[in-house]
Parts: structure tokens; sequence; C-alpha cells
């Protein structure tokens, strides 16, 4: 009798341990804040700076890192492109399965090759997405995006805009944002977890 | 000083002492960290009618190692933008703080459009543990 039960609790501790951590959990680890129940990233329809048609329907199978800001931005867009540079750096060679997909909220000034050529000073494999006003509206109202412009004496301007960073899982879920000034750790803390199959 | 006197005056002082040890030494603690706020069903519907609605606090204070996670619940009928993001009817943003700081967030729930949430830190010299078991009971008995 005794043997039975060691047996039995052998196999309901073996099962506990070899049973996949639940989506559930994975959520609550998250450095990221989460979204409950998780509900289809919204799609867009853009021109990508790499030349192709831009949406998000295109990266599945990978988790895609979606932010918005623009090329002239001196101040949060180089710190977030250089964070998420960093952290797929870390994340070595899983960064494979990892998009970043940065959409700019200044599509009267930043075309395709104005994008890729800034992307690509933080990591060659960001891809931008820019469009028209109505397309770029239309995009950041469907992720609650604010924008505001602030036009100098000069004439020039720039742009204060929301600078979270939507994490969209393999399966075009949005899971979960992270706002900003996380670190690149914080990341791939995050990404490692919604990297898990 | 009569021992009468005397005793008049000892009791409440020790019993002070004891009550201020318990509370500059005692550990703190929550029944949970997530601290829920709910955007109600009809919110942006009343907002659009001229009602001056506000269901959310304007500062929201919470303390790292305590109620650090913000956990927002949109049961309102349209999506509701909460600073980082925007919530689809029916679903809820679950956000960690790690840090504390003062946060400004943008926030459609509210009439200013704007939210503030304060992230102190954990209180772990007696003198803070005391000033937030007296903030903590003030605001249990302010609601």
């Amino acid at each position: 009798m005794i043997r039975w039960l060691a047996l039995l609790l052998l196999l309901v501790s073996g099962v506990a341990f070899a049973a996949p951590v639940s989506k559930e959990a994975d959520q609550a680890a998250l450095k990221a804040g989460v979204l409950s129940p998780v509900m289809a990233a919204p799609e867009f329809a853009l021109q990508g700076s790499d030349g192709k048609p831009l949406n998000l329907a295109r990266y599945r199978g990978k988790v895609v890192l979606l932010a918005f800001g623009f090329s002239s931005c001196g101040e949060v867009c180089p710190i977030t492109l250089a964070t998420l540079a960093g952290a797929r750096k870390k994340l070595g060679d899983e960064a494979a399965n990892v998009q970043v997909v940065y959409v700019t909220v200044d599509p009267e000034r930043d075309d395709a090759a104005r994008m890729k050529q800034f992307l690509a000073s933080f990591d060659a494999t960001f891809v931008g997405g820019v469009g028209s006003r109505a397309q770029i509206d239309a995009a950041q109202k469907s992720y609650g995006i604010s924008s505001t412009k602030k036009v100098y004496a000069d004439g020039n301007y720039t742009i204060g805009h929301s600078s979270s960073i939507y994490m969209i899982d393999r399966s075009g879920g949005l899971r979960a944002v992270m706002p900003y000034g996380h670190t690149a750790d914080d990341f791939v803390h995050d990404l490692k977890i919604l990297l898990r199959k | 000083m009569s021992g009468k006197r005397r005793l008049w005056i000892a009791v409440p002082l020790v019993a002070a002492i004891g009550v201020l040890g318990w509370a500059g030494f005692a550990p703190v603690s929550v029944p949970s960290r997530d601290e829920l706020f709910e955007i109600p069903r009809g919110t942006y519907a009343r907002r659009m009618a001229g009602n001056k609605v506000e269901i959310l606090p304007a500062k929201i204070r919470l303390t790292l190692g305590l109620n650090d996670v913000l956990m927002l619940r949109n049961l309102d009928d349209v999506p509701q933008v909460f600073g980082p993001t925007i919530m689809m009817p029916g679903q809820s943003f679950r956000l960690p703080f790690e840090k504390a700081a003062s946060y400004d967030f943008a926030c459609t729930a509210h009439a200013s459009g704007q939210m503030t949430v304060l992230v102190e830190p954990y209180p772990a010299m007696p003198w803070s543990k005391v000033r937030w078991r007296i903030r903590e009971w003030w605001e249990n008995r302010t609601g």
C-alpha cells in the first residue's frame, strides 16, 4: 500500500514539474503591463521601410515589438530604439524570432528611405512603417497612440507622442505593453517568456 | 506625586510606547499586491452627455513591495486609453511597478485626460512604517 502511495506521489509531482507553465502564470510574471483577455493586435496596412507592404500578419510566428515614433525625434525614440537593439543583442540566436516594427507619427517628413536609414543606425533588422496621414492616423487610433505637434518660431517642429512598446505574441495576440523607461534586461526577461511556444 | 496619579500617567504612556513600537517594528502587509480600479459601464456615454464623471482618483498612490501593481478593468462599452495602452471593453490591464517614482499617464476615463500614479518606496524604517500605517488608516477611514 505504502509503495503504491509513494508511486502515486512520484507521478503527481512528476506531472507538476513537467506540466508547461500556464499562460496566466506567464502573464503575471511579465514586467510589462499585461492585457487580459488577450485579443488580436489591431491590424494595419502600411508601407515598410524595407520596400514591402507592412502589416502584422507578415510576422506571424515571431514576437513583434511595435512602437510609434519619428526619425527626427531627439529624446524618446533614440533611447527606445537603443534599448530594443540592446535587448535583441542580449537574446542571441533567439533574436531571430523577434521583429521590431517602428511606425512613424510624422508621415510628412518620414518616408521609407528616411526611416530605413534612421532605424539601421540602431539595428538593421528593424522595420519602419510609413504611409499617408490617414493610414498613420488609423494605426495610431487603433493603439490609442496620441501625438501632438509643437511648432517652433523657425517653422521647424517636434512631436510629443505616446512612447509605450506593444508586445505582440507569435499568433498575433496583443499580450503586453511595456511603458517607456524599462531596460533591455526587462525586455529580454519578457521576450523569453513570450518566445516560449 | 501619589501612586494612583503615577499609575494614570504610566499606563497610557506604556500603552502608547507599545503601540508605537508595534507600528514601527511589526511587518507591514496588505491583502493583495493588486490595486484594482474599474471604469464602470456607461462612463463614456455619461461624459458625452455633458456630465462630469470622476470615477478614478486623479492620483493613485502605490507602495513598492506592498500594493505595487495597478489593475485597471474597463467595464465600459467603448475602448479606454490608460497611459501606455488602450483597453477594449471587458479587458483589464495589470501594470506592475518596480521603481519608486511619479508616473503621469494619459487616461480617457478622467475628465482631465490625465492621471498620476505615485509609487513610493517600501517603508523599511520604523518611522516610515508608522507613517504608512497612519496614512492607510486615514484613507480607509475616509474611504
